[in-house]
């Protein structure tokens, strides 16, 4: 706990708990050592989000290091969600790798279990799955909260976190969603943001099982958006994304206009009214915005959709 | 061979707590032969059971019961009957043997008495050592016979560690007992062989998609099916 009453006191806890509607951003690291991609995201977002996720090894490939690049967005101004993901490391480097994330400055993190090895570009690598997502937030918890390791050791300095989850509202199966959101705040989380929502019925029927059990009140719910590029990125997100529901009338409408320009701009328009149709719905707190490989697409939505200018929050 | 431990009476008294027809059920296949599993051993496990509720002024049924091998469905028609009358089935099988009663007699409550722990060689008489990881890619072919992936506490692949000491790795056994390095044990053996080239040779990391870190792994002999 901070001195102000925060447990991290991140500019995203800050807008949280100030009871503003929240926008959080995904940058991708690069495949390669080149510093300037990751710079150059985070100049495109700056003022545009209230912190941004850096991915871990996404879908299983490797990338610039989620640490790295938090530190690296952070340095460029806009504050970092960091991914850590339990596929690549045991216990005790999650553990090191958080101590070492908090000194240089990272304040959010993101607790995920992480796409299988199979999906990425070393299928044959070993997954280390030490740990799996709810057991790794408590483990931080426990690290921020008692100053304890998982082993139990007590350490003299607590990393200052604001621990997030993320859940998928349409896998399967449907009735235990809401449940394994409650194991998490359990857990610990203090945030939660959701794999991206097409169908938003289905969503909205997920939130009522949410608030049912009370668990907006208890969590920070930020629904997960994906501005689609064109009909291809739908298709492919219908067809090859598990977990990822994509109703076929948002197929049918991005193929109802021209590829290029109008097809994302027809993305664009379809983000916006998501967002705003989103943020009606009872318990949502905010959006998170994913927009793989296409980030300059952010500052249009966020200022088409009325969320700008960002809060800022003492 | 497949091994496995009873587990510790308490936890199987929690496993079937507040159960008041309970079947031991135990398999004459691998767990008989390491001692832990077998219908003798179920025997012992139902008559611990009966004297506990007895003491504890509590009216249970305990029956046992032995399958020649509970991995396999044709042998589990012949317990049927038995499984039928209980409330919970406690299997002394391994773990494959477990899953494989639950699923023949799902919904049935399944519950091991067993922790299956390896698969393991007999050193001598009540003595087990783990031999093999089921890693999908032996290697023992170059390895003089000594599996690197179960034997180095490591997994190594190239050699051994700095922490081989008189033939003796870092790491000791739970008991605290010393044990073998492997990269020495196969370092000596292909001395003998005359192949000690082999030690020279840089093998690549290991495709573990092939172990249980590509996914639960299915096994289909096409010749070997009935047309």
């Amino acid at each position: 706990m901070t001195d102000d009453g925060y447990k991290a006191g991140s500019n995203l806890e800050k807008v949280l708990a100030a009871g503003k509607f929240a926008v959080t951003g995904e940058c991708g690291p690069p495949k390669s050592a080149d510093g300037s991609v990751i710079e150059k995201k985070a100049q495109m977002l700056k003022g545009y989000v209230d912190a941004v996720n850096i991915t871990d090894n996404q879908t299983a490939v490797v990338r610039v290091s989620s640490m790295a690049s938090g530190v690296q967005v952070q340095q460029n101004g806009v504050e970092a969600i960091m991914q850590m993901t339990c596929r690549d490391r045991n216990r005790l480097a999650m553990q090191a790798d958080i101590l070492g994330a908090s000194v240089l400055g990272i304040k959010n993190v993101l607790c995920l279990t992480g796409d299988h090895m199979s999906f990425g570009n070393h299928p044959e690598a070993k997954g280390v799955h030490d740990l799996d997502a709810i057991n790794l937030i408590k483990m931080y918890k426990d690290m921020r909260d008692e100053k304890k390791f998982q082993c139990g050791e007590e350490m003299p300095v607590a990393p200052a976190l604001y621990i997030g989850c993320a859940e998928n509202p349409f896998a399967d199966p449907f009735e235990f969603r809401a449940l394994r959101l409650q194991k998490k705040i359990a857990a610990g989380a203090d945030f939660m943001q959701t794999q991206c929502i097409f169908n938003v019925p289905k969503f909205k029927e997920w939130m009522k099982e949410v608030r049912a059990l009370g668990l907006h009140q208890e969590i920070k719910i930020l629904a997960g958006i994906t501005p689609l590029k064109g009909v291809g990125a739908a298709k492919y997100m219908k067809n090859f994304v598990p977990g990822i529901d994509v109703p076929q009338e948002i197929v049918d409408r991005m193929a109802s206009v021209e590829k290029g320009p109008p097809a994302q701009a027809e993305g664009k328009k379809l983000a916006v009214e998501m967002i705003k149709e989103l943020a009606e719905v009872e318990g949502v707190a905010g959006v998170h915005i994913m927009a793989v490989e296409w980030e300059e697409a952010v500052p249009e939505i966020v200022e088409t959709a009325g969320l700008l200018p960002r809060p800022a929050v003492a | 061979m497949i091994t496995a431990e009873r587990k510790p009476f308490d936890e199987i008294l929690e496993l079937v707590d507040g159960h008041n027809k309970i079947l031991v059920a135990g398999c004459d296949t691998c767990v008989a032969i390491c001692l832990t599993g077998g219908e003798k051993e179920a025997e012992i496990l139902a008559s611990e059971l009966r004297m506990k509720a007895q003491a504890d002024g509590r009216e249970v049924e305990v029956e046992h019961t032995a399958a020649i091998r509970q991995c396999e469905w044709e042998y589990l028609d012949m317990i049927a009957a038995k499984v039928d009358e209980a409330d919970v089935v406690l299997s002394m099988a391994c773990g494959i043997g477990i899953q494989s009663m639950a699923e023949k007699f799902a919904p049935k409550l399944v519950v091991p008495a067993v922790n299956t722990n390896m698969l393991g060689m007999p050193q001598e008489h009540a003595v087990w050592l783990e031999r093999c990881g089921a890693c999908g890619e032996c290697v023992i072919g170059e390895t003089a016979g000594i599996c690197p992936v179960v034997r180095c506490s490591k997994s190594l692949m190239n050699g051994p560690c700095g922490g081989s000491h008189d033939g003796k790795c870092e790491v000791t056994t739970p008991e605290k007992e010393d044990i073998d390095c492997a990269w020495h044990l196969i370092w000596e053996r292909l001395k003998a062989q005359g192949r000690e080239e082999l030690m020279h040779k840089i093998r690549p990391p290991k495709d573990w998609s092939k172990s249980s870190s590509g996914g639960p792994r299915k096994m289909v002999k096409e010749e070997a099916k009935p047309v």
